[in-house]
């Protein structure tokens, strides 16, 4: 079966909205319905974080959902047991994101084999670098069909842009500015000269812009250079006890892509 | 005078003239079995697990470390330093009474009279001449017991540079005269609450900082931690305490090799710089003493090598402290500098090698030691320190045996813990 990545960039082009939140949060069992919440409204794509008790490359916000999650219970084989079935209400592509050593520890070959089972069609993992990546688990990834994701940021050099696009596959995560998760920048922030230096530069994968993007304007904004953007913190922060998963993520994904 | 007495060959080692054998270049390593390999790596253990945020910083480091200090310039910058700042060499003190307790011979690295009471300070020397040859304006740091932080408060202060130490919220209530301490040298204290607020948490939020800052920022790490190139550099940095002792043994033994070394290892740093140039000299024994707080059964532990199992934490692949879901579990431990649940990745390797032993003492017989020190010998010791002391007490030791314990720091910082335990 065709990778459900590459289907979405071939047959959408632009205003592509990816989706990060945190498994086990804001409870341990709202990640079925959080993720079918997420397509019934329109998103296009959805990053299924692993928690991990030092997310390094996070701001407070994913620091605190990844901390409550792991509180509620949240675990690798937990979250695979409740995605076991997803792909019989959800057809949109699902990543999962996460740091190296809980996947380390549950082994690389049978998470790569379970991603395969369940249907995760990537995954994108920070801290596990490019030269490791070629050297040790490309090919059991390959095996999988299971895309690996990298990042680039505005201090990535030319040469090695080259490199990571090179060995990416899916799509480059476009990181917005040299930031941790969840930076709250304005509009103004971004760096254009990057984004168009990279938007010119005739990648082989398409572009998703992510970190810092928090609202309509700049997703809009952060569309204008990339086939889309990714939104995580400022939705892992809309989840309000007194509203239902339902009512948090349909008023948040409308806020962002309502009259599009 | 704290000069040694011993041909003017081997002086010039803490000379600024003629370094035929400075710090660094001291032996060449026949087998590189000990040695960090090119892609960073000791053993099967190492590796730089950065994420992409980090890599510009990590890769100019890891192009440029060793052009800058092996360089001439930089030698001679960082000795002197070391001999009229730091006060080097520290002094390998034979402890007579403490020797007759345990009926053996047993020396003394005296680290703790190092400027601002510890070995940390020289590592925070190398990496600041470093820093400023890489064009760093803002230095920021992760500290643990304080001496870290302090170590590189001072450096900045040295240099003019604007400074940044992490700390834990716990760990800053259990050591505050070193808060102050740091915040009197002109360095902002950052307090860290996440986790359970000590020196892990510390270095997660000084990595955030990192990768928030990519320009004009340099990270003093504090350890021989964290991703490649630094457990080599900070161990470079701190190998002068072993190119001393080695001189200091044979004008004071006769030989330079002691029957066994035996120092603390929260991430490794002293006991790295105390183990560097006995690495290949196998028939010295190396022993490195990790924390065991409550006791190792007990879960309230930071003896990650009696614990723990290979994983990646602080961008390095190594021994850690973790749950069988990966996830990094809390250590325990009195003294605020061991309370870490990694370990230096070459540490790792000693261990997985057999080349060193590590050993880890409880709370309680720590600070026995720490009374025994210093009522046998008139030094009190840093709580870390007096671990590597507690491992006299395991150890079967000849009556002919040379035992060097690296004293990495002074117990002027745990005064209100030894006041209080004691009850004076
Ligand atoms: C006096 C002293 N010794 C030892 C340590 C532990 O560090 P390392 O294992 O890197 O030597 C510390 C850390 O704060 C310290 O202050």
């Amino acid at each position: 079966m065709k990778n459900r990545i590459n289907h979405l960039f071939e047959t959408k082009k632009e205003n592509i909205l990816s989706v990060y939140f945190t498994a086990g949060f804001p409870e341990l069992n709202s990640t079925v319905e959080i993720i079918q919440q997420l397509e019934k409204n329109g998103v296009d794509l959805i990053e299924i974080g692993i928690p991990f008790s030092d997310p390094t490359a996070d701001g407070p916000t994913i620091q605190r959902s990844s901390e409550i999650a792991l509180k509620n219970g949240m675990n690798l084989n937990l979250l695979f047991e409740q995605l076991q079935h997803i792909r019989k209400s959800v057809n949109i592509p699902l990543i999962l994101m996460g740091y190296f050593n809980p996947v380390y520890q549950f082994g690389i070959t049978r998470f790569c084999e379970k991603c395969a089972e369940i249907g995760i069609d990537g995954t994108i993992l920070p801290d596990l670098p490019l030269d490791e990546f070629e050297q040790e688990y490309k090919p059991v990834f390959q095996q999988n069909n299971l895309h690996i994701i990298l990042l680039i940021t505005p201090q990535t050099s030319e040469k090695r842009i080259r490199q990571i696009d090179e060995a990416g596959t899916g799509f480059i995560y476009m990181v917005s500015s040299s930031s941790t998760t969840g930076a709250g920048k304005k509009v103004e922030d971004f760096q254009r000269s990057y984004f168009e230096r990279i938007k010119n530069s005739n990648l082989k994968n398409p572009q998703l812009i992510g970190f810092g993007i928090s609202d309509k304007e700049t997703f809009e904004n952060a569309c204008k250079y990339a086939s889309g953007a990714i939104i995580g913190s400022a939705f892992v922060k809309s989840f309000q006890p007194e509203y239902s998963i339902e009512k948090s993520v349909s008023d948040f994904v409308k806020g962002i892509i309502f009259a599009h | 005078m704290r000069k040694l007495k011993i041909n003017k060959e081997e002086y010039q080692i803490f000379g600024i003239k003629k370094l035929p054998s400075s710090v660094f270049s001291l032996p060449t390593f026949l087998n590189m079995k000990y040695q960090v390999n090119e892609k960073g790596y000791y053993g099967e253990f190492g590796g730089a697990w950065i994420p992409e945020m980090m890599y510009t910083n990590i890769d100019e480091l890891k192009c440029r470390y060793l052009e800058i200090i092996e360089s001439e310039e930089f030698k001679k910058e960082f000795d002197l330093l070391l001999r009229d700042y730091v006060g080097r060499p520290s002094p390998l003190y034979f402890a007579g009474r403490l020797s007759e307790h345990y009926g053996t011979n047993i020396y003394l690295k005296r680290e703790d009279l190092n400027h601002t009471g510890s070995h940390k300070l020289n590592n925070t020397i190398g990496q600041i001449l470093l820093a400023q040859k890489l064009g760093k304006t803002r230095i920021i740091a992760e500290t643990g017991a304080g001496q870290h932080g302090v170590a590189t408060a001072t450096v900045c202060a040295l240099k003019g540079l604007e400074c940044i130490v992490y700390m834990g919220a716990l760990d800053v209530s259990r050591q505050e005269p070193n808060v102050k301490k740091m915040k009197m040298l002109g360095a902002m204290v950052v307090p860290v609450h996440s986790g359970n607020k000590t020196l892990k948490d510390a270095t997660n939020e000084a990595m955030r900082d990192w990768i928030n800052n990519p320009e004009d920022t340099h990270y003093i790490i504090g350890s021989v931690v964290g991703p490649h190139p630094y457990p080599d550099m900070v161990a470079r940095f701190q190998s002068v305490i072993s190119t001393e002792m080695k001189i200091q043994l044979k004008e004071q033994t006769g030989s330079e090799f002691p029957t066994r070394i035996l120092a603390c290892v929260g991430g490794g740093s002293n006991a790295a710089g105390a183990f560097y140039h006995f690495l290949d000299d196998e028939q010295v024994e190396l022993i490195g003493v990790e924390a065991a707080g409550k006791g190792i059964e007990t879960g309230e532990t930071a003896a990650t090598l009696a614990v723990g199992t290979p994983g990646v934490l602080h961008a390095s692949k190594t021994m850690l402290m973790q749950n069988a879901d990966g996830q990094i579990t809390e250590p325990y431990s009195i003294s605020a500098g061991l309370d870490y649940p990694g370990i230096g990745p070459l540490h790792a390797h000693l261990h997985k090698t057999g080349r060193a032993k590590f050993l880890s003492a409880t709370d309680e017989v720590v600070l026995q030691s720490v009374l025994l020190l210093t009522q046998k010998e008139g030094i009190i010791p840093a709580l870390e320190s007096a671990h590597a002391l507690a491992a006299l007490e395991k150890i079967a030791m000849k009556p002919e045996d040379v035992n060097v314990i690296n004293l990495s720091g002074s117990g002027s910082k745990d005064m209100e813990t030894y006041l209080d335990y004691f009850g004076y």
